[in-house]
């Protein structure tokens, strides 16, 4: 038994890799493991090289991990272009070559002799490279053992059965999965298939590597969800029935997942012309009494500036959720970054009253998604979960209990007309909607169309108590004080009436502290441990709260520790900026930690950082990544 | 009991309950066309039956835009050209609702136009004012997509050198069930059109005629109009999307020489609602979505139904 497996599955787009991953993570979950999922993939849909990594322990998993140990190449069978001179020519062996370089030492590679011919195995030193580092090498004819049970894609079937076999697994939970998933003669090939492969590598390998499948239990039960997953449901629970989109990557799976589930739920969802559009939508929709929102990636955010702004200043409730790939323009579609952070914060003309949340962990997408459309509607204001490509993308094992709460698809402070019928009206009627002299921590309660005693006019422009346009100084100075303060009330719930926000890790007396955010929380936690082990005092915080921002927690934080460094996937330190800017201080206190390649960080990387920072400052970190001084040094 | 007493409200209603008792006094210039839309919305709202809280009034920015500050109903004043994103999506949320989008051919032809092409193709349920002075009016003259080729402005001092957009062709083609113009100094055809349009099921298009006669002297729409429906030289029947579009281009092409047309040149009453479409293939609830919310019986599936599917 070993410590823990780190699966990577490598083939090309379209090849399955997707779903297998996803079933062989199941199946390792419902052994008892806790799983964690990384996805790699080039913005390709079909061909190219992919994979994707498992990690999976008899302990918490947060981060991918730092490389992996168990290669499966499928081979790109898509590489074949049937256009003679494409480009790209040959890239069968790809899903095998490209992926060595991270494999650890006594690791197994299994790659399909059925894809990629022997000379090119050659080409690429595989022998060589394989007796340095100890790997231990399975070639098997995937295809052909597919083929002749059935069809050729199944060759991923035939993957699992030897990957089962290598590590000494069950062969159960992954024959329940694919029963749940198929049925008939595709259910039967595959399970021959599965069989076929799993015996042939028990009767004819002789084992002499020592890695195995970990064992573990659980308590209770686990439900495998990645961030997208848990950002839609946790707009389900807070009663979100309408949503409007525009495809863009990676945001598109929230859209997906919703657009999928409201039509039972008795919701509305719309694909519209563009992301201006689609965030009006929401504006509408939230306007006539729906709980409603848009979302997505930096480009198609950029579009719905206009609406956000709108949606500022008629304190119409929203919920948008940015799902950063990097930048800029369409920079890298398929690639993570946390670059659009200032982007968010400050968009759209004026200053801002909306709330922004960066949710670090799938739990966390699920709690802070719900409590967006809490604030939004308690406060009448805009907020947005901003995350990105990598916990989008990610999957991993969360206790199905974690869910089990109260929905709350209560509209806020949205009066009835019972209530509406005291409410303060001016001489023509009208309801005062943003009435500013008894606002209660600030907030402008509001009616609906079509109720009794409401009426009022939401605009754009700066507008009187029953929203006609007005240029008055006093109304302005006192509505503008108004919608700005209500970030004060905000920061005061959060601060007094909720738990926080923010993760804290690691030793609280620890003299040294690693600040992040966003998805970069997994890898920053278990460095902080290694690093503890090791013998360093160091603890963590991983921040949400990006506006209202937390300014007494962070106050606490960096009077405690020595020194900071500020773990960040962009290369401006974006994040850091936000923590000088809001305190007014400290920048002295912080050095940066960058990377902005395309790949999240790995708990390494950290770990050298960390290193390199306090023991030797005028070396860069090996690794790509880099590390910017605190201000002034 | 309903959370939206004033919907379907049924008593007299009385043209000035849709004038707000108290400021804001218009601030359009006189003579400017945009009176006349105010005034047959006002004429045609309580001939069609509606209270002013069950009419919610959309508009962009402009001149235009300015309409729902002076007519009494639930209004949402948004931003430039983005009126009908909004109007379309509390319409979905509260099928109940009558909503009304209005606004200029700047912000309806130009910086909307896309959504102008989307909403008309998708034939959502609701009345589509656009106020076309050919010029755009708030920000001081600027020439407009409806502008004539050769029109002079501060923007364009050689004369413009595009050929005008053709409003009523763009939505036929597009897809409105219902496509008309109108102008504002011929107001009882207007009042007529404005109550046909509101109770039409489907996208209506009334492209408004307005003068500007502070920045756009020149305009056509003084000289006399001829109203379709009246004309024994044009007997072009509605329902025949072909005809229509004939009609459509032919004024399209003469509309700044002399000859203004107005009235019904499209409507089709049998193409079903994008809000009939979309129930039709189960994607709208029935009950209006935004009186679930105050449905103390409305069930709420929870995401924890969904979770066996990740076990
Ligand atoms: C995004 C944006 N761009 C430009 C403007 C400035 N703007 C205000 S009104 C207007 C033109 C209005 O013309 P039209 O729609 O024809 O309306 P009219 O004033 O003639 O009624 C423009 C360009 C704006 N408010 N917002
Ligand atoms: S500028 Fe033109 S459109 Fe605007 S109010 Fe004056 S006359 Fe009317």
């Amino acid at each position: 038994m070993s410590d823990e497996l780190i699966w990577r599955i490598a083939g090309g787009s379209g090849d399955g890799i997707d779903s297998t991953s996803q079933n062989f993570a199941k199946a390792l979950m419902r052994s008892g493991l806790d799983v964690f999922t990384h996805r790699h993939y080039p913005s390709r849909i079909r061909g190219g090289h992919t994979y994707v990594e498992i990690r999976a322990a008899d302990h918490e998993v947060q981060s991918r991990g730092d490389g992996y140990n168990f290669l499966l190449s499928l081979g790109d069978s898509f590489a074949r272009n049937p256009q003679e001179e494409a480009y790209y020519g040959n890239e069968e062996i790809k899903p095998l070559s490209e992926n060595l370089d991270d494999l650890r030492e006594g690791g197994i590679i299994v790659y399909d002799e059925g894809l990629v011919s022997e000379e090119d195995v050659e080409a690429i030193d595989l022998e060589a490279r394989a007796e340095e580092n100890d790997w231990h090498v399975f070639p098997m004819d995937l295809r052909g053992l597919a083929r002749e049970h059935g069809r050729e894609v199944m060759r991923n079937t035939a993957g699992v059965g030897v990957t089962a076999a290598l590590l000494d697994m069950d062969l159960e939970h992954i024959e329940d999965l694919m029963s749940d998933a198929m049925g008939g003669d595709v259910l039967e090939a595959n399970l021959e298939i599965l069989h076929e492969a799993y015996d042939t590598v028990n009767e004819e390998y002789e084992f002499e590597h020592e890695l195995r499948a970990p064992e573990g239990s659980h308590e209770t039960e686990q439900a495998l969800l990645s961030g997208s997953n848990a950002i839609a449901y946790g707009a389900i629970d807070a009663g979100c029935r309408f949503i409007a989109g525009y495809p863009m990557t990676p945001w598109t799976d929230v859209f997906t997942i919703l657009a999928q589930n409201f039509p039972d739920m008795g919701g509305v969802s719309e694909q519209v012309e563009d992301e201006i559009a689609a965030a009006a939508l929401a504006l509408g929709a939230s306007h006539a009494g729906a709980k409603a929102m848009s979302g997505s990636s930096g480009g198609g955010f950029a579009l719905m500036s206009e609406p956000l702004g709108l949606a500022e200043m008629t304190e119409t409730p929203l919920v948008l959720v940015e799902s950063m790939r990097a930048g800029p323009s369409t920079g890298m579609p398929t690639k993570p970054e946390q670059g659009d952070l200032e982007f968010v914060l400050y968009t759209s003309q004026g200053d801002s009253s909306r709330v922004v949340f960066a949710p670090s962990s799938i739990e966390e997408a699920y709690e802070q998604t719900r409590l967006a459309f809490e604030i939004a509607w308690d406060y009448q204001l805009p907020a947005i979960v901003i995350y990105d490509q990598k916990l989008s993308g990610e999957n991993k094992n969360v206790d199905v209990e974690f869910f089990d709460r109260q929905p709350k698809p209560d509209l806020g402070s949205t009066l009835t007309e019972d209530e509406l019928a005291e409410a303060a009206h001016d001489a023509s009627g009208k309801f005062k909607r943003f009435n500013y002299e008894d606002a209660e921590n600030n907030v402008a309660p509001r009616s609906l169309p079509g109720q009794k005693d409401g009426r009022y006019l939401a605009t754009g422009n700066e507008h009187s108590p029953v929203g006609h346009i007005s240029e008055d100084p006093d109304n302005r100075v006192a509505q503008m004080t108004r919608r700005i303060e209500k970030l004060d009330s905000i920061r005061e719930e959060l601060d007094e009436e909720r738990d926080s926000n923010q993760t804290y890790y690691g030793d609280e007396t620890a003299d040294y502290g690693i600040i992040t955010w966003g998805s970069s929380h997994g890898a920053v936690n278990e460095a902080v441990e290694r690093l503890n082990e090791n013998g360093h005092s160091v603890k963590g915080v991983s921040v949400s709260d990006m506006m209202p921002f937390p300014e007494a927690e962070m106050t606490e934080f960096l009077e405690s520790v020595d020194e900071a460094m500020v773990v960040e996937m962009n290369a401006t330190a974006q994040f850091r900026g936000l923590i000088q800017k809001e305190l007014g201080r400290y920048g002295e206190k912080m050095t940066s930690l960058l990377k902005y390649n395309g790949n999240p960080f790995e708990p390494a990387e950290i770990v050298e950082g960390y290193e390199v920072n306090v023991a030797d400052e005028d070396r860069q970190p090996t690794a790509q990544v880099r590390i910017e001084p605190a201000a002034g040094d | 009991m309903s959370a939206f007493n004033a919907i379907g409200e049924e008593r007299e209603i009385d043209r000035d309950e849709f004038t707000p008792g108290v400021e804001p006094q218009p601030t359009w210039c006189p003579g400017c066309g945009d009176f006349g839309v105010l005034k047959s919305l006002k004429q045609a709202l309580p001939e069609v039956g509606k209270t002013p809280e069950e009419v919610l009034t959309v508009t962009g920015i402009g001149c235009s835009g300015k309409l729902n500050s002076y007519l009494d109903t639930y209004g949402f004043h948004t931003i430039h050209g983005r009126s009908l994103p909004v109007a379309r999506a509390a319409k979905l949320a509260n099928t109940d609702l009558e909503v009304i989008a209005a606004g200029g051919d700047g912000d309806g032809y130009g910086i909307g136009g896309n959504h102008f092409i989307h909403t008309a193709r998708e034939n959502h349920d609701m009345t589509y004012i656009v106020f076309n002075n050919e010029i755009f009016g708030l920000t001081k003259g600027q020439t407009s997509p409806t502008s004539p080729k050769g029109h002079k402005s501060k923007t364009q001092p050689s004369g413009s050198a595009k050929t005008p957009l053709r409003p009523l062709s763009l939505s036929l083609t597009a897809g409105a069930s219902y496509v008309a113009r109108t102008a504002a100094v011929n107001p009882n055809q207007a009042k007529e059109i404005i109550a046909e349009a509101i109770e039409h099921d489907g996208f209506a298009h009334v492209d408004f005629l307005t003068q500007c006669p502070t920045w756009n002297k020149d305009a056509r729409q003084y000289v006399p109009y001829i109203d379709i429906q009246e004309s024994d030289d044009y007997d072009h029947d509605v329902t025949d999307r072909r005809e229509a579009a004939e009609m459509m281009h032919e004024t399209e092409d003469v509309l700044n020489e002399g000859t203004v047309l107005t009235g019904r040149y499209y409507v089709d009453e049998d193409r079903p609602s994008y809000q009939e479409e979309k129930s039709a293939v189960g994607e709208l609830p029935e009950q209006p979505l935004a009186e679930r919310y105050f449905d103390e019986d409305a069930e709420w599936e929870r995401s924890y139904d969904l979770l066996e599917r990740h076990t």
